[in-house]
């Protein structure tokens, strides 16, 4: 594999990896193999059980494989000694992962230190990150997680992770503990984050809705195997079988378009685009308020836009042509 | 209170025994009582096991204790020394497994999940958030030696106890209530400052009442 060429490289490599427990018959994960692309989202989805977590905690050696072998880059993980592996690879799980004792700056200057940086250095890089994830270092830095809320908690999580500026990220179903609207803007703020740093992420949740807002690509996963690893639109357009059928609701056309990124349907500028004052929409937004607008607007396109940038046009039949 | 007032040099010297009796039997116990907790923490069958020996030995009477340790050790400040380490033992091991156990596996799991060794986890997160519970085994298993060291004056070992029991053998009421007097105020002052330290290291201080 060290031989091929491709632009892309590849980040964690699953190759046969089994994780048996002791007291079952059936195995958590079972013989899968994938690859996860280097600056890629993926998530992991599944009903509970079907050993999304296990499969992520192998990555950083919480758990060890039954069976196969699982690399980082191109580096087999068992030859990286546990706590020089998990150093390296930023983890994120429900708000009780935050050390209840420590500060928001201890908490997020944890890997720093254990890696033995200058304490100048430790305390800029906690505010260069809380400032990332829009809590103003002066306000939170001395606060400890009892006093702020579920979101904040969470952000600080997120800011953990970073802070000794790891390639990949592994994220268990971090949301799973806030409400509902905190959820959603803290999903956007990822979205957000993550086009900012090209980090690997591998992210688990059993939320659906979760993982086709998040992923580049998601593995469904089912006692264990894996059943599809796809674009959420290739997931939504072509289910592999009746179960993730199921799962993703793919019999909703609407609810399917508001989960779709405009980006993914657009057209890229055509070489004679004008600016026409034709009405505008972000490229991380979704088809369904992209069908809405242009039903509204009685517009035969939309222009897509980054920042005040146009990338793109979006037309009636672009969103059909995705179905 | 004029005893302790006249025979100030008696009063400290006995309260230096009994002193020197508590603390030297308590920095044992910890010392013993702190690795055995974390052993215990592996398996649950193990420690319901110790944790019901050291229940049983909490129940022989002191006195007894004593007489049966008398010929391993001699008539002397050792005896008891032991015996409040045996006593101490059953407090210290309890509070500080119940301590170490409330931590919540997620906790430590995101300790290991962001790199810490074993004993980096042990030290910066599960023995802070164990701490005040922890404390608290200590400031009991305090008063429980500072009352048992008093009978150690029974055999040899000098202490506050000393005061108590001449006082009834002499017929001497003012000895009587030095003794109980001073023991009681150092089991009190004790309680006291371990009760501020217990509240100077909860690690959830900061927690506000929402």
């Amino acid at each position: 594999m060290g031989t091929r060429r491709c632009k892309i490289m590849t980040a964690i490599r699953f190759e046969n990896v089994t994780k048996q427990y002791a007291n079952t018959t059936q195995p958590a994960v079972d013989n899968i193999s994938c690859n996860v692309d280097e600056g890629s989202f993926v998530v992991l989805l599944g009903p509970s059980g079907c050993g999304k977590t296990t499969l992520l905690k192998m990555v950083n050696r919480l758990y060890e494989p039954t069976s196969g072998t699982i690399y980082l880059g191109q580096q087999d993980i068992r030859q990286i000694d546990a706590t020089t592996l998990r150093r390296q690879i930023g983890y994120v799980i429900q708000q009780i992962g935050l050390f209840p004792h420590m500060t928001v700056a201890q908490n997020v200057g944890i890997v720093p230190e254990l890696l033995n940086w200058q304490r100048d250095r430790i305390r800029q890089r906690v505010d260069e990150l809380l400032a990332l994830v829009d809590l103003p270092p002066d306000v939170y830095r001395d606060r400890y997680p009892s006093q702020m809320s579920g979101g904040q908690r969470q952000r600080v999580g997120v800011a953990r992770a970073l802070a000794g500026d790891p390639e990949v990220i592994l994220m268990d179903e971090p949301f799973g503990a806030v409400d509902a609207i905190t959820r959603t803007g803290l999903q956007d703020e990822l979205i957000a984050l993550q086009r900012k740093l090209k980090k690997t992420i591998l992210f688990v949740t059993h939320d659906v809705e979760e993982a086709l807002r998040l992923a580049d690509k998601i593995i469904i996963l089912k006692d264990g195997r894996l059943i599809q690893y796809d674009t959420p639109f290739n997931i939504l357009s072509h289910p592999a079988n009746q179960f993730v059928y199921d799962l993703v609701g793919a019999d909703d056309i609407i609810r399917q378009l508001g989960l779709v990124r405009v980006d993914l349907a657009m057209k890229p500028l055509p070489a004679d685009f004008v600016l026409n004052g034709r009405p505008t929409i972000a490229r991380d937004d979704n088809l369904r308020r992209a069908l809405s607008l242009l039903l509204n607007s009685n517009a035969p396109a939309l222009t897509v836009t980054e920042g005040d940038q146009p990338v793109g046009i979006l037309t009636l039949n672009n969103i059909q042509a995705y179905q | 209170m004029e005893y302790i007032l006249n025979r100030p040099d008696i009063i400290l010297r006995l309260l230096g025994q009994h002193l020197f009796m508590t603390v030297s039997a308590l920095l044992i116990s910890i010392a013993i009582a702190l690795p055995l907790s974390v052993v215990l923490l592996r398996s649950e069958r193990v420690a319901s096991a110790v944790l019901g020996v050291l229940g049983v030995l909490y129940t022989i009477p002191s006195i007894a204790l004593l007489i049966l340790l008398l010929p391993l050790f001699g008539l002397n400040q050792t005896s008891v020394i032991v015996a409040l380490v045996i006593y101490t033992q059953i407090i210290l091991v309890r509070n500080m497994v119940a301590g170490l156990r409330s931590v919540p596996s997620a906790t430590l799991e995101a300790a290991t999940g962001v790199g810490m060794s074993s004993w980096q986890r042990w030290y910066r997160v599960q023995l802070p958030l164990a701490l005040p519970v922890i404390l608290a085994g200590i400031r009991l298993a305090t008063i429980v030696a500072i009352s048992i060291a008093t009978i150690g004056a029974k055999f040899g070992a000098g202490g506050l106890g000393t005061l108590l029991f001449d006082g009834i053998a002499q017929n001497r009421y003012d000895k009587i209530v030095a003794g109980a007097l001073v023991v009681g105020l150092l089991a009190l002052l004790l309680n006291r400052l371990l009760l501020l330290a217990e509240a100077r290291f909860d690690p959830l201080k900061h927690v506000e009442p929402s």
